[in-house]
């Protein structure tokens, strides 16, 4: 007599439509890491001189550069917006017997995103 | 007059006989107003007395009956035939428990893991006397612990969750919901003692947010929330004691 | 076969199972308790009990309003001494209760809220939203976990008690998951099994409340006590039977026949305003309440339905905001097992069997009349609730009771310290032997017969409901009489389908069925014997009180045969009988 335990199988993952959001969300993490690799680099090359900078450059408009840089900047939204969503869960927030909706603490977010977003692009594009 | 029927295809293990689970067809009858343990019920009644579950209230609050419907953790007194009929419904235990028989499930491991929470409130000067009446609690206060008090110990939620699944270690999500409930109620001041077990490796840092367990739970508990505010203020309480190490806890 | 012992087994662990838990932890830490449920704890029937429980605390209120209120509320039926001590003792209980941890709804300043109830002169009831079972159950298991000594044996279903010389000195246990029997020998036995309710076909009750330990005791020779006084619930869904809360009427909601009229006025229960107004109306006491709906729909007025007729239990004006805050489960369950939201339209519903105000009978200390057995909590008679239970008592019962038997039940054991194991061990073997012989190896009866558990269950609820509904009179009673012997009979042919060991429920079944004939014979000979109308039991024949004859307990003894009646005076302190007056 002996109780059967069940493994879970390995693409477990795919059974269900909120895990693999979960898993591309954890995936997600590895690219936004990739990505800060890459801006890394570039400070360095740009420390190295123009010369270096101006091959490092070149090389980010290869094609297989340009796809990173694409899927990169999905995965890094993906990151964001869910990353956004999930802060109210960590933040219970009262006012009397009533939590503060959830809008109240994820809109804040995009509009920061937004806000300093727009002032890296303005110093950036020479405003 | 023709009598509707809906198949129900559950998994059966006989540990004295089987060597693994298989599934069994049955044919049951259909109604309108039946749910998941109506069809069951009448299976064991009429067609095959051997078929094992457990089952109390069929109202939602025993959390006896849950069960995969269809490969989502669900109490089977509140699953209603009309939403598969007429496809056939796929009856299993519940995920990442070892299985007893047929849909029984061996809840040993959360027995365990709930009397290690501590679950009942710790005083530092023990209890209030009687003479001196109830504690005071506003509305407010209670409101903060209110949705983790309505835990039915269902185990959907460990059903559901991958991080359990993978490692049985894992507190779980019932268990940290309750320890919130606790840690959140201000008649409790019990919260340090728990500390050890909640902010232990396999307490809530084994958890990775997938969220599932919030979305499987028949009372809107949402031990998800209940877990990353532990995070939360346990990762405060580490930067309180970095900083103030002579503070009082 | 596995031997046990401790000094004090509990059978059953719901409300009253736990409270004695935490008093034997408490207050005799050196005696060892094991705790013995069919179930695990969480799912006992205590969880799906709503409304709230009752004590004096505010200061408008007073022990003898309390007590009065249970008196007559009991149609005087309920011994006094019983319910003074009762009232005395309730808000100590419920006070602790807050002290564990149960999440009282609570008024702004943060004392506990009080909401009115059926049958009470003035608020009394304390609630935690519309799941006060629920809460105290899980209250009450999670702070009986404290105490590391209490050894529970969960999912182990007692099926005899162990009587030696007189004395109960423990029970016979199948462990569901290997299907053995242990032997649980203990210097005392407190029976909380629960009530009756799956007697009947129509009833609030989990699958769980199958007269257990009503039948442990019967056998053992203790009375089961007024039989006949069952409980109908006068709002339960069409259909399910599920529960819709007292508290629901006492937030102010409204009972209202096809015309849309209160029809209550019309039953000694006016006038219908003002409401809300306490004792009247939607706030009389439940017996009234549900024969009135048996007049009204003798008369045409009820609603048909799809699962009969039923009455409007009527929200609406309450508003979304107020049935959120007080009735939140009240909503859950009309929108999932009745398909409306009772924001918007109104609650059908009927009256549905949900309370056994009779049981083993017990003294003021739980104590039965066979030493060493004791019982609290809904599968005892005690008798607070007489002929008929207030909304409210019986969660106060479950911790007033549960308490009380705990005390009575180690003195006892202290007192008691002596078994005699040889002569049970030998018992629980022939109990091994019998289920074994009776279940797992016959095939069928002595001529090759077989029956299924459900079809004589079934037939079973049939005779009882119709037998022993809100109505009942003396031929539909007595031709009862040999239905159930037959059925009894009948039962010696049960086949069962599963032969394994590991987790038979089917095993389980019958003999849970075995023991519901038994207290089904008990208690349709109790009513077919009382020959008057009072509380619950109400005879077409008999339609008037008779406290010349029968001021008194049903008591009711197993013989071979068909139980042997006796009866017992109702103890009668302060408040003599008289006229059961509500409305005004």
């Amino acid at each position: 007599m002996k109780p059967y335990i069940r493994q879970m199988p390995a693409g477990w993952w795919l059974k269900r439509p909120s895990y693999l959001l979960f898993m591309l969300r954890e995936l997600s993490s590895v690219f936004v890491g990739g990505y800060v690799v890459l801006f890394l680099m570039m400070i360095r090359r740009l420390a190295q001189g123009p010369a270096e900078y101006e091959a490092f450059m070149a090389a980010l408009r290869s094609p297989l550069a340009i796809l990173f840089h694409v899927v990169a900047l999905a995965f890094a939204l993906l990151h964001t917006i869910t990353w956004f969503n999930l802060t109210p869960k960590a933040m219970a927030v009262w006012r009397g017997e009533e939590r503060l909706p959830p809008a109240m603490m994820i809109v804040p977010n995009y509009v920061g995103w937004v806000v300093v977003s727009g002032v890296i692009a303005w110093v950036v594009l020479g405003g | 007059m023709a009598n509707k029927t809906i198949r129900l295809e559950i998994l059966r293990y006989d540990p004295e006989k089987d060597s693994a689970p298989h599934f069994q067809s049955y044919e049951a009858p259909y109604h309108e107003e039946w749910v998941v343990l109506d069809a069951i019920n009448h299976i064991k009644d009429q067609i095959d007395g051997t078929l094992t579950y457990r089952w109390s209230c069929r109202m939602g609050v025993c959390g006896s009956c849950g069960m995969m419907i269809n490969g989502t953790p669900k109490l089977s007194c509140s699953a209603f035939l009309r939403d598969y009929y007429p496809n056939p419904v796929r009856v299993e235990p519940l995920a990442n428990f070892p299985i007893l028989r047929d849909l029984v499930v061996q809840l040993d491991d959360f027995m365990h893991k709930l009397v290690s929470i501590q679950p009942w409130i710790v005083r530092k000067d023990g209890e209030k006397p009687v003479q001196e009446g109830e504690y005071l609690q506003t509305p407010a206060q209670h409101a903060k612990y209110k949705d983790f008090s309505m835990c039915i110990n269902c185990m959907l939620c460990y059903a559901a969750c991958p991080a359990y699944g993978l490692e049985p270690e894992f507190l779980g999500p019932a268990a940290i919901a309750l320890a919130q409930r606790y840690n959140l109620d201000s008649r409790d001041e019990g919260r340090d003692s728990r500390q050890e077990v909640v902010s232990a490796h396999d307490g809530i840092w084994k958890c990775t947010f997938v969220g599932e367990c919030s979305v499987v739970c028949p009372k809107h508990v949402d031990p998800a929330g209940a877990i990353q505010q532990a995070k939360l203020a346990s990762t405060i309480d580490w930067y309180k004691s970095l900083l103030w190490p002579w503070g009082s806890k | 076969m596995q031997i046990h012992e401790y000094d004090v087994v509990i059978v059953g662990g719901g409300g009253a199972g736990l409270r004695a838990a935490i008093q034997l932890g408490e207050a005799y830490p050196k005696l060892r308790v094991a705790v013995v449920s069919k179930v695990y704890p969480m799912r006992s029937h205590t969880v799906a009990a709503e409304g709230g429980a009752a004590a004096v605390i505010k200061s408008n209120d007073s022990l003898d309003h309390h007590a009065y209120d249970t008196v007559s509320g009991s149609d005087w039926l309920g011994d006094q001494d019983v319910i003074e001590a009762f009232v005395n003792e309730a808000p100590a209980e419920m006070i602790r209760m807050d002290h564990w941890g149960c999440p009282w709804s609570r008024e702004p300043d943060g004392h506990v809220a009080v909401r009115p109830f059926g049958g009470m002169t003035i608020e009394r009831t304390w609630f935690a939203a519309d799941k006060s079972g629920f809460h105290m159950l899980h209250t009450l298991f999670q702070t009986a976990l404290k105490f590391q000594a209490t050894v529970w044996h969960n999912e182990w279903f007692a099926t005899k008690l162990l009587v030696d010389a007189g004395r109960c000195q423990g029970i016979t246990a199948i462990e569901l998951l290997t299907g053995q029997l242990h032997t649980v020998l203990a210097k005392a036995v407190i029976l909380c099994t629960g009530g009756a309710g799956r007697l009947y076909p129509f009833t609030t009750n989990g699958a769980i409340k199958t007269a257990d330990g009503m039948a442990l005791a019967y056998r053992a020779g203790v009375a089961l006590k007024d039989m006949e006084f069952v409980q109908y619930h006068p709002t339960g869904l069409p259909g399910s039977g599920i529960l819709i809360t007292e508290g629901a009427r006492g937030e102010g909601g409204i009972l209202t026949n096809k015309d849309g009229y209160r029809y209550l006025q019309d039953y000694g229960l006016g006038p219908a305003d003002p409401w809300p107004r306490l004792r009247a109306m939607e706030l009389g006491p439940r017996d009234r309440l549900s024969q009135a709906f048996m007049q009204e729909d003798a008369k045409g007025k009820t609603i048909p339905g799809p699962f009969g007729t039923v009455v409007h239990l009527d929200l609406r004006h309450l508003g979304e905001a107020k049935i959120n805050k007080k009735l939140p489960f009240v909503r859950e369950l009309s929108k999932n097992y009745a398909g409306i939201d009772p924001v918007y339209e109104p609650i059908p519903v009927r009256p549905v069997l949900h309370y056994c105000m009779g049981g083993i009978d017990t003294d003021i200390h739980g104590a039965t009349t066979v030493p060493g057995l004791f019982a609290a909590g809904e599968c005892a008679c005690v008798s607070l609730n007489g002929a008929n239970r207030l909304g409210s008592n019986s969660l106060t019962e479950l911790l007033v009771f549960g308490r009380r038997v705990a005390d009575a039940a180690a003195q006892f054991a202290l007192e008691h310290p002596k078994l005699a194991k040889d002569k049970l061990g030998a018992q629980a073997n022939d109990e091994q032997e019998r289920i074994a012989a009776q279940f797992i190896r016959k095939s069928g009866g002595p001529s090759g017969k077989t029956e299924r558990v459900a079809t004589l269950r079934t037939e079973m609820n049939l005779i009882m409901e119709e037998a022993t509904g809100i109505y009942r009179d003396g031929p539909t009673l007595e031709a009862s009489l040999p239905k159930i012997a037959a059925l009894k009979e009948r039962y010696r042919n049960i086949a069962l389908d599963d032969r394994t060991l590991s987790f038979n429920t089917e095993l389980i079944s019958a003999i849970e069925l075995g023991f519901m004939l038994e207290v089904a014979e008990a208690g349709l000979h109790s009513a077919f014997r009382r020959q008057e109308s009072r509380g619950s039991h109400q005879r077409t024949d008999f339609p008037k009180r008779d406290d010349q004859n029968f001021l008194r307990h049903s008591m009711a003894y197993r013989t071979g045969d068909a139980p042997r009646m006796d009866y017992k005076d109702v103890v009668i302190t302060r408040w003599p009988p008289k006229e059961r007056v509500y409305g005004k």
